[in-house]
Order: C-alpha cells, then structure tokens, then sequence
C-alpha cells in the first residue's frame, strides 16, 4: 500500500505559513468572520451535533421497536421521538450537511475564487441557521412535537405540541438556506477563475449550481406553507383545516412542491461529491462530464413537476397520479445514467481504494437500491400497497442516508486534510466503514420485506409477526451507531496531531488541491492558472 | 420462485392483490438484474484495475456517445412499460364493478365505524361476504386516516372534508386485518379492524342475527343506541316536546285518537304496527310523514326498541 503521507513531487509543503485556523485566534474571531472556509467550519461542527442528536432520537426508535407494545418509552414519546429524528436529520443535516458545510468550504477554492461573492449574506445564513436550531431546540424543551416531519394538517393544526415553534424554526432554516443558494449562484456565476468556463467546471460545482437552484424556487413555497400553520394555530384563520372550512389535502400538495425537490437539495451535491472522489481515486477522466452535468440541471427541473407521487392515495384525481406517476419515472433517467457514468469512469482506471473511495462505491451500492426501490414505488398500482408501509421508509433511507450522507462521509474524508491539514488513520477507516455497510444494510434490508408485508410506518405497537424482522433491524442500528461513532472518534483524534498532510494528499487536479492544507486566508497566493481541466489525468490530454 | 414471493408478500385475499404481486415481482427481478449488473461491474473494475503503481497512466476516454444512448434508452423503455403496467392495474383497482355491497365508513381517532345499507352499524369489525365486490364510502371525523389492508393491496385515504372510496373482490373465506396507514396521533397504531370474509349463507346469518355485541346488549340499552342511530330521534322526542311526530314521553298505556275517528290503546302490537307500517293508523294532528322500518329491523331490534318506548314514562 503506497503510503497516505508522500505527497506527489511537484506540490511542497507550506505549513508553516499562517493558515485559515490559526492566522486569528480567538472566539470572537470565528463568530466575527467573513471567511468562507471558517463559516463552513462553523456549519461543518453544527451540521455534526444535529447528526448526533437526530442520530440519538433514531436509536430511541428503534430501541422501543425492539418489541410490540410499550420497550421503553409511552406512545406519545414515540410519537415525538420520530418526529424530531425526521426534522432534525431533514432541516438540521441532511439539506444544509454537504452545501453548506463543505460546500461553503470547498466551491470558492474549486473555482479559484477568494471567498463566496457575497461573505456577509454567508455568515448571516449561519446565523440564521443557529436560529432556526435554536426554536427547534426550543419546540423539544417545552414538550415536543408529535406531527411528524411532514406535518400533515388538520392533525398539525389541531394537535396541542409545540407546532409552532417547530415550524418557526424550519421557516427560519429555510431562509439559511436560500442564502446560501443565491450565494452560490452568484458565486459560480461571477467569481470563477479566468479561463474556466461552464463546461470546465468541476462537477461538484455544477450538482451544487443546479442544488442552490431549486434551493431559491423551491425553499419559499416551504416558508409559506409553514407559516399558513401557524397562522391558522394561532389566528385560527381556515386554510388547511376542514372545521374551519379549509382544505387538508391542499397543504400536501403545498408541502411536497417543495419537500420532493428537496430530496435532490439532498441528493445532488451527494451525487456531485461523488463525481468528484471517483475520477481521483481512479486516476481517470470522468466519463460523460456533459450528461452528467446536463443530468444535475434535469433533476433539478423533473423534481418540480413529481411532488404528486407522494399522494397516490390522498384522493387526488387520477389523471393527475398518472401524471405524477409518468414524470416521476423520468426523473429516473438521469440517475441512472450518472450511475452509468460513474462505473464507466471506473473502467481501466487506476482504482486506489482510499477512504474516501470505499465510500464512494458504498454509495454507489446503496444509491443504487435506493433509486431501484423507487421504481416500486413510482408504479401505481404497487405503491398503493407500499404507500406509508416501512418499504418507504427504507427507500428513502437509502437514498437519503446511503445516498447523501455516505457522499457526505466520503466528501469529509475527501476533503479533511485539506479542511484541518490532518491526515486521518486510514487503518481505522476500513473496519468502521465495513461496519457502517453491514449496519446499515441490516437496518433497512430488513425494511423493506416489513413494509412489503404491510407493516405500516410511524407505528408504536405492532402485530407480533413483525417482530424478528423490528429486533434485526434494531441490531443493526446498533452496528450502524458504533461504525459512525468510530468515524467520528478517528477523525477527530486526527486533530490532536501536527499538521501532516501534504496539499494534494490524493493526487487530484481540482484547484484546491494546488494550495496548502489547511488553506491560507485567502486562498491562493495569486490567482490561480488554470493548465488543464478539472478530471485530465492523462499526459497526452495535458494541453487539451 | 414462490417461496421469494411469499417471503415479500402477504397472502393474497383478492384477485388484485396477485396482480399486483405480479407487476412488484416483475420489478423486483428487473431491479435485481440492474443491481447485479452494477454490483459486479462494480467489483470486477476494482479488482482488475486496481492501482498497482503510484506513476500508473490511464486511458483517456471523456465519452462514448453509442454507449450513452444505450444505458439512456434502455432504463427509458423500461420505466415506460411499467409505467404502463402501474397505471393499467392502479385504474383496475379504482373502477368498480356497480353491483357492489357498499359499506360505509367513519374513521375517528381511534377507530373504524361501519354502516351496512340496511343501516346496521359496527365498529372496528366487519362482515363481508366472500365472491361478492364491496365497496366502501369514507370519511373522517377529525384528521386524516388511510384504510389499508394488506392482504387486498388496497389503501385509501380517509378525509374529513370528503368522500373517498375503495373497493375489492375476496375470493377466500378468512380473517383480515385493517390498518389505518396515515399517522393520526396516539392510538395511531391500535386503529385496528377485522375483517371477517364468510360464506354468503354465513353472512345472511350475521345480517339477521347481528354480531355478538348486538345480541348480548340488554334490550332498553339497544333500543336507546337504536333510538339515536335509526332516526327516530330526529322525529320523536323522549322529554314531552313535539317534533315531526309525538313524543315517546308516556305514551306507553295512553289512549290515541287516530285521524279516521277511532281510538286505539298504545299497547306493545300497536307499537309494532306503527314501526313496521307507520301508514296503517295516522295519529290525529299529525302528518303521514313517517317512512317504514320493515326489513330494516331484526326481530330483537324491534323488541329492543318497543322496550325504549315503553321505558319512557
Ligand atoms: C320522518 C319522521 C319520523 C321518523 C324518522 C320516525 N317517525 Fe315515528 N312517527 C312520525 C309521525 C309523523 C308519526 C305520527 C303519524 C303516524 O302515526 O304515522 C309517528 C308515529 C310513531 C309512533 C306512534 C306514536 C303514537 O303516539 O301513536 C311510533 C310508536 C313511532 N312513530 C315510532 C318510531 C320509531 C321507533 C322510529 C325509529 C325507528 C320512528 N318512529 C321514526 C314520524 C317519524
Ligand atoms: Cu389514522
């Protein structure tokens, strides 16, 4: 095995110089700062404690599905349990984890920019983000919600937990995350390095590009919706609620106009750290970088038109779920053919099997089951039965955990040295991850023949025949838990070292590695050239 | 291969649940041909070309405009069949045939209310006979709630600002066990209801006999729930005021004038005689307004309502 710590020849080691971390020191100094790389730190260490708590509501679940009837905790608690999970892991990580946090760290240097084109809308967006967890924090201490993420109404109107602080929170995340959206697509519009143009952009900026799209469309309609709730919780002003004359199913189409885009706010940048880590690791050019990047734009644009197959049984008509059920299938299209795309890159490359790569074809594995489960679901007749059953459940679960937030864990180790100019210990990394796979396989396998078998979602007690199925299930939760726990134990270990890691730990030829680990404050030295485009590895393409 | 199908899926209770069976069957062997296709590529690649030196120079291939058509057009044609086959199986199941039992139903936190077209009532608990379409009616008396029942492959949301309707065909005799399928609070998962599928003479049966509740349940006590849910208390008052018809206050044992002229004793055969044909004597001061409750009724419903009337003094 070649040893992590060489650098490539051509790239010194410049850690001497203040960097980004230590040039100002201080509390105030990372509160007060307009730097893109320290307020996506900021996100990163955010992002990571919602991870935790979502991740530790998660455990309570399953821990109570262990058996039937009440484990550990009474039904109402179960109730709020699964609700927090859902919006925390939704609002808290998942939508700002990969954009926000490495995003905000990674595109400006991708692009040889300086900074974001607007640093204070930066930092405002964090602070907003600490806001909006901050009410959510606050919905959990005064008694907790028991919605669901999705509050559906007349149930989310009516019921007597803290609704309103919750949403208020999610209004208020939902700004953040415009922001940050305007902020990149100014940023990718203005500031990217003279000579790079829209097609030798690496790809990890066009996923974010087409993210921070449906981020500014998609994002107010969730702002509106949310705030309708409070206003008829409060004002009691019909809109939703049928005792005061308004219409439930109206808020499922408001709801999912922008929650089924942000499924792609979620999966997109995953999809585009994942065009990324494969053409390094395979020393290869990426395959098809225009059907990929046209790909990232066509999700972005089908993913408004499909909210609807969340509603087959919510007696909309039917022409409509044809429709929905039709569009919905298109949007697998484009998916499928970045998996293509991502294998063909593989194909005669030099495969380096490096953490970040290891969990790059965990994503591809389960990213896959994901999107193959989703065509059961995209067909009519079968997601009847399989509407709101655990099959769902699992479904989204792989896309959304071993989708985004295996990406996401790939883009951490991807980006780390350059991020803390630590090398982490890639001997650790091999076992947590293989117990990250097995765990989470466990968990959501067992998932998805539950849900076939007709075992509802959102349910305290169950019919005993579920049972063995709930207790593997449980299992493997707790082997998914210790996987991450070592994940996060390694990583941070790393931090307690010297700097060692050289600026181009993986031999990439993206422009951030071609600065220091960690970065100086501003960047580059002088504004960078660009010599070659982002994923050409070979000699002879050199001067392309 | 049925064993697998068995594994994923309940036991089939209608002749639409094996067809949709067969569509999830036929995507899960599509989907395990892609997954395959993916997982061993995916192996092969790593291990064929795994990096052997750290100065190893790959081929550079930024395109193949063939290959990409192909993996477009394939997944295309796929999703488009099953599109097809959802959409054709989905409208299957809403059209139904006309010459259905209709049942309906209310759901309220937490449970499932039914009503037959004779206007039998029963809760978290059905009769249904086998080989014969039902079709239900719903709706919701407070938040959203879906009817789900597995076996069938049916669900349905239930609103409360709206009918809905669903509908299937057993065609085995059995229990069946509902669900509600949408998140509707604390009970949420208790919402439960069986469904008994029996034989037509067994559900005649249970149509004239009523379910075990109905036949224990001490008379005056029946009567009363009869009172409220048949009607009668929407023309008749139990507290002396006049409504469409008299009141049942004390009638018991009176003496009536009727319109034609004659008198009749409220005795227990008139009682009867004016539930099952209201039009035979019309009391005086009254219109002939009242509908009839014969064949709406069982025997002991009858009773049970004569011994309310009677009981109100
Ligand atoms: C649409 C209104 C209406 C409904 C519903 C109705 N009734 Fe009547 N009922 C009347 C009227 C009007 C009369 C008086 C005229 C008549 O004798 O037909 C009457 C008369 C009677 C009488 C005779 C009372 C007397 O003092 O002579 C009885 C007993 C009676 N109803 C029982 C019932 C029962 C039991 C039900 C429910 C199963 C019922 N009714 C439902 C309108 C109604
Ligand atoms: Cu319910």
């Amino acid at each position: 095995m070649a040893d992590v710590l060489t650098a490539p020849p051509e790239v010194g080691r410049r850690h001497f110089e203040p960097n980004y971390l230590n040039e100002r020191r201080g509390i105030l100094s990372w509160l007060t700062t307009l730097d893109h790389k320290r307020i996506g730190v900021m996100y990163l260490w955010s992002v990571l404690v919602a991870f935790l708590l979502g991740g530790i509501f998660a455990m309570v679940v399953r821990m109570e599905l262990l058996t039937p009837k009440e484990t550990i905790i009474s039904a109402d608690a179960y109730n709020k349990a699964f609700t927090l999970h859902g919006a925390i892991m939704i609002f808290l990580f998942i939508i700002p984890g990969i954009p926000a946090a490495l995003g905000n760290f990674v595109l400006p240097l991708l692009i040889g920019a300086k900074d974001v084109a607007f640093p204070r809308l930066n930092l405002a967006s964090y602070y907003l983000y600490v806001a909006g967890a901050l009410f959510a924090l606050a919905s959990m201490i005064f008694g907790g919600v028991d919605t669901g993420w999705t509050f559906y109404t007349p149930y989310s109107t009516t019921t007597t937990t803290k609704v309103s602080l919750l949403t208020l929170g999610a209004f208020i995340l939902g700004f953040s995350s415009i922001f940050t959206g305007v902020n990149f697509i100014a940023t990718v519009h203005k500031l990217r390095v003279p000579g790079m143009t829209w097609f030798n952009m690496p790809l990890f900026i066009w996923g974010l590009y087409a993210t921070a799209i449906i981020q500014v469309l998609a994002t107010p309609v969730l702002g509106i919706t949310l705030l309708l709730i409070v206003m008829e919780r409060v004002w009691k002003v019909g809109i939703f609620d049928p005792a005061l004359g308004g219409d439930p199913v109206l808020f499922q189409h408001f709801f999912w106009f922008y929650s089924h885009p942000a499924v792609y706010i979620m999966i997109l940048p995953g999809m585009a750290i994942i065009s990324e880590v494969i053409p390094t690791f395979s020393k290869k050019t990426i395959f098809g970088y225009k059907a990929i990047a046209y790909s990232s734009v066509a999700i972005a644009f089908i993913s408004f038109l499909v909210w609807g197959h969340h509603m087959f049984t919510s007696g909309q008509s039917d022409l409509a779920t044809a429709v929905f059920s039709f569009l919905t299938f298109l949007v697998a299209i484009p998916s499928a053919i970045k998996v293509f795309n991502w294998l063909a890159t593989m194909y005669r490359g030099s495969i380096d099997l490096k953490a970040p790569m290891i969990y790059a074809i965990m994503f591809l594995l389960l990213f896959a089951i994901g999107g193959l489960t989703g065509i059961f679901l995209g067909t009519i007749s079968v997601d009847v039965h399989l509407h709101d059953t655990y099959f769902v459940v699992a479904h989204f679960h792989y896309v959304m955990m071993g989708g985004t937030v295996i990406a996401f864990i790939a883009g951490l180790h991807y980006w780390w040295p350059k991020m803390f100019g630590r090398m982490y210990s890639e001997k650790w990394a091999r076992p947590a991850a293989l117990l990250i796979f097995l765990g989470f396989n466990m968990t959501f396998l067992a998932q998805f023949i539950l849900g076939s078998r007709g075992m509802p979602r959102r349910y305290y007690n169950y019919l005993e025949q579920f049972q063995p199925l709930h207790v593997f299930s449980t299992i493997g939760s707790w082997v998914l838990a210790l996987g991450l726990f070592m994940v996060g134990g390694y990583l941070l270990a790393s931090l307690r070292k010297p700097y060692d890691a050289p600026d181009n730990p993986w031999g990439g030829k993206t422009l951030e590695w071609t600065t220091s680990s960690p970065p100086i404050t501003h960047n580059f030295e002088t504004t960078p050239v660009l010599t070659h485009g982002p994923y050409d590895y070979s000699p002879q393409e050199a001067t392309r | 291969m049925n064993w697998l199908r068995s594994l994923m899926m309940p036991a089939p209770g209608s002749s639409y649940a094996s067809e949709v069976d067969d569509l999830y069957m036929l995507i899960f062997w599509i989907s395990a041909f892609f997954f395959l296709l993916i997982a061993g590529l995916l192996s092969y690649f790593v291990w064929r070309y795994r990096r052997r030196s750290a100065d190893e120079v790959t081929p550079h291939i930024s395109h193949n405009f063939k290959l990409e058509v192909v993996w477009s057009v394939i997944p295309l044609i796929i999703v488009v069949v099953l599109f097809f086959l959802g959409f054709n199986s989905y409208m299957n199941a809403r059209v139904g045939p006309g010459e259905a039992l209709e049942i309906q139903v209310r759901g309220k936190r937490w449970v499932w209310e039914f009503e037959y077209p004779d206007g039998m009532r029963t809760l978290n608990e059905i009769y249904i006979p086998v080989n014969r379409p039902v079709r239900f009616v719903m709706s919701s008396e407070d938040v959203i709630h879906s009817f789900y029942v597995p076996s069938f492959r049916v669900k349905m949301d239930v609103l409360p600002n709206r009918y809905t309707d669903l509908w299937f065909h057993p065609i085995e005799e059995g229990v069946h066990t509902m669900l509600c399928a949408e998140y509707c609070g604390r009970g949420h998962s208790d919402m439960l209801a069986q469904i008994h599928v029996v034989s037509e003479a067994k559900f005649r049966e249970w149509q004239e006999q009523g379910d075990e509740r109905m036949r224990t349940m001490p008379l005056a006590e029946l009567g009363k729930m009869l009172y409220e849910s048949r009607g009668c208390a929407t023309c008749h008052s139990i507290d002396g005021t006049r409504r469409e018809g008299p009141t049942f206050k004390g009638i018991y044992g009176e003496s009536h004038a009727m319109r034609d002229g004659s008198t009749v004793l409220v005795d227990e055969n008139y009682l009867r005689e004016s539930i099952l044909e209201p039009q035979a004597k019309i009391r005086s001061g009254y219109e002939a307004i009242m509908p009839t409750f014969q064949g709406l009724l069982r025997e002991r419903e009858i009773a049970a309502l004569i011994e309310f009337i009677k009981a109100q003094k």
